[in-house]
């Protein structure tokens, strides 16, 4: 049994564009990630980062190489990972309460403790008086909380999250990243994060996994020593300085001959 | 406010026949209409009732079709491919002429006109119930797939309750068209029914009657549109309905 949770082995994606031409989307990509570490992914747009989210949540096929979670390798979605995507992705005709049971009325785990389970979920992160409402009353950072809930309500050991904050205003996004690392000081979860802010990977992050454009492949693994519990404020600590200085390096500065 | 505009048309109307004199078999005042369509007024309702049976029934017959088709069409490009223009064929066909081949076939009974009115009204349900099942965001396919969802259950739980706003789109032109269709079928073929009743009383140019079941149709077209909206309201409150979306 190894030390790590998710294996990512010289994993390669390529998808075939309408006019049949083969189009890379990430080139050997080897990342190994330890029980409840937490890992961003950063790279400039259309590195493959989504990409590699979606092969560890299985929800797309590797062209080379293999994804393993717990040694096994991912061939679908998995039932104990949770993901949270871009946009809130909602379920329109449903309440905030069903919306986060979701997950476990698909998977026909709804058991008789399930909505104290949800309720207590949306209560840590300060919906427990919005249970009843409908997504189209919520704001923005209120839809994004209550995606991150369903993702959380089956209490699975993985969590994938695609830039789950980019179309938030930057106070709720500030806030929602302070959630983020209570819930996961609360409720440790190994959790792969993608993002295109630099900043936001630095506060979050244990490691920094830096994607070179299309197609992406790894520039280098950035390790973040900031100490936690972290909190905004920090930026001006040397560690915070030193990995945001080296992402930023390795996805604009550098010139072709220093990246890796 | 709409109450007040129709009034004020029927008021003109009226004025309008009298100060200008206007014989009762061309145009008749909106009062000599009244008078000659409740002097019968039993024989009115019956004639009513069964258009609105003919409507309801095509209708019915509409939504029963068109759900399994629209699920059908968007099930794979192959299908869509063989089905799609055998829909386009029924839609080519005039209805009119169809009508009494129809009864010929199906015999004089309820069902051609059944059949007819589904004809008429089914088409644009198939459309929206088809486009409702297409446009569900990617992300939400992809969220039921994250939760293993399989193709029924992904059908059940996301495809189509997102179609349901688009159902009810659909479902709205149709009840409009489905009362069309009742009345050309009973044109065609029947011994009962407003269509039947429009075409005796211009036969004997009982006129005042004639344009009696007309209004009776257009009120019967506008109560039935505006209980289908109220379905939506009622048991679909999160629909954004007609206001925001486009028919």
């Amino acid at each position: 049994m190894s030390a790590y949770v998710i294996e990512i082995q010289n994993v390669s994606k390529h998808f075939v564009s309408r006019d049949r031409d083969r189009v890379a989307a990430l080139i050997d990509v080897s990342v190994s990630i330890r029980r409840n570490e937490f890992v961003c992914l950063v790279g400039p747009s259309g590195c493959g980062k989504s990409t590699l989210l979606r092969l560890v949540g299985g929800l797309l096929p590797v062209s080379q190489g293999r994804v393993m979670i717990d040694g096994r390798p991912v061939l679908e979605p998995r039932a104990e990972t949770g993901i949270v995507f871009q946009s809130p992705t909602l379920l329109p005709w449903a309440s905030v309460l069903d919306n986060v049971l979701f997950p476990l009325k698909m998977m026909k785990r709804i058991a008789p403790d399930s909505p104290g389970r949800a309720r207590s979920l949306l209560k840590l992160v300060g919906l427990e008086d919005f249970e009843g409402k409908y997504p189209r009353e919520l704001s923005g950072g209120m839809q994004m909380r209550t995606g991150i809930c369903r993702a959380l309500v089956h209490d699975p050991d993985i969590l994938l999250m695609d830039e789950p904050f980019s179309s938030l205003d930057a106070l709720t996004r500030e806030e929602l990243t302070l959630e983020l690392m209570r819930i996961w000081r609360e409720q440790p979860k190994t959790v792969l994060f993608v993002t295109h802010s630099i900043l936001e990977s630095v506060m979050l992050a244990d490691r920094v996994v830096v994607l070179s454009p299309r197609p992406g492949r790894i520039a280098e693994i950035v390790p973040v020593d900031v100490p936690r519990p972290r909190q905004f404020g920090m930026e001006a600590l040397d560690e915070f300085q030193r990995a945001a200085g080296r992402i930023r390096e390795l996805i604009f500065g550098a010139g072709r001959d220093t990246v890796h | 406010m709409p109450i007040a505009a129709i009034s004020a048309l029927f008021l003109v109307w009226e004025i309008a026949c009298r100060a200008f004199a206007i014989p009762s078999y061309i145009i008749p005042a909106p009062s000599a209409i009244w008078t000659e369509t409740t002097a019968l007024p039993g024989n009115v309702a019956w004639h009513t009732m069964v258009t609105t049976k003919t409507v309801l029934l095509g209708f019915l017959v509409s939504l029963l079709v068109s759900l399994p088709l629209a699920v059908l069409l968007t099930s794979s490009p192959l299908v869509a491919a063989a089905v799609y223009p055998l829909l386009v064929l029924t839609q080519a066909i005039p209805k009119v002429a169809l009508a009494p081949i129809l009864v010929v076939v199906l015999g004089t009974s309820e069902l051609p006109r059944v059949v007819v009115t589904f004809l008429v009204a089914f088409f644009p349900l198939v459309l929206s119930i088809a486009s409702g099942l297409v446009s569900v965001p990617p992300e939400l396919i992809e969220l039921g797939r994250a939760c293993k969802a399989n193709r029924w259950t992904e059908l059940w739980r996301i495809r189509l309750p997102f179609a349901v706003p688009f159902i009810f789109s659909g479902l709205k032109a149709a009840i409009a068209l489905a009362v069309v269709g009742a009345v050309v079928a009973e044109f065609v073929n029947s011994d009962a029914g407003l269509g039947y009743l429009i075409q005796t009383s211009t036969a004997f140019f009982k006129v005042q009657l004639a344009w009696g079941a007309l209004i009776i149709l257009s009120i019967m077209g506008i109560v039935l549109f505006q209980i289908v909206v109220a379905i939506e309201r009622i048991f679909f409150p999160w629909s954004p309905g007609i206001d925001k979306q486009t028919l």
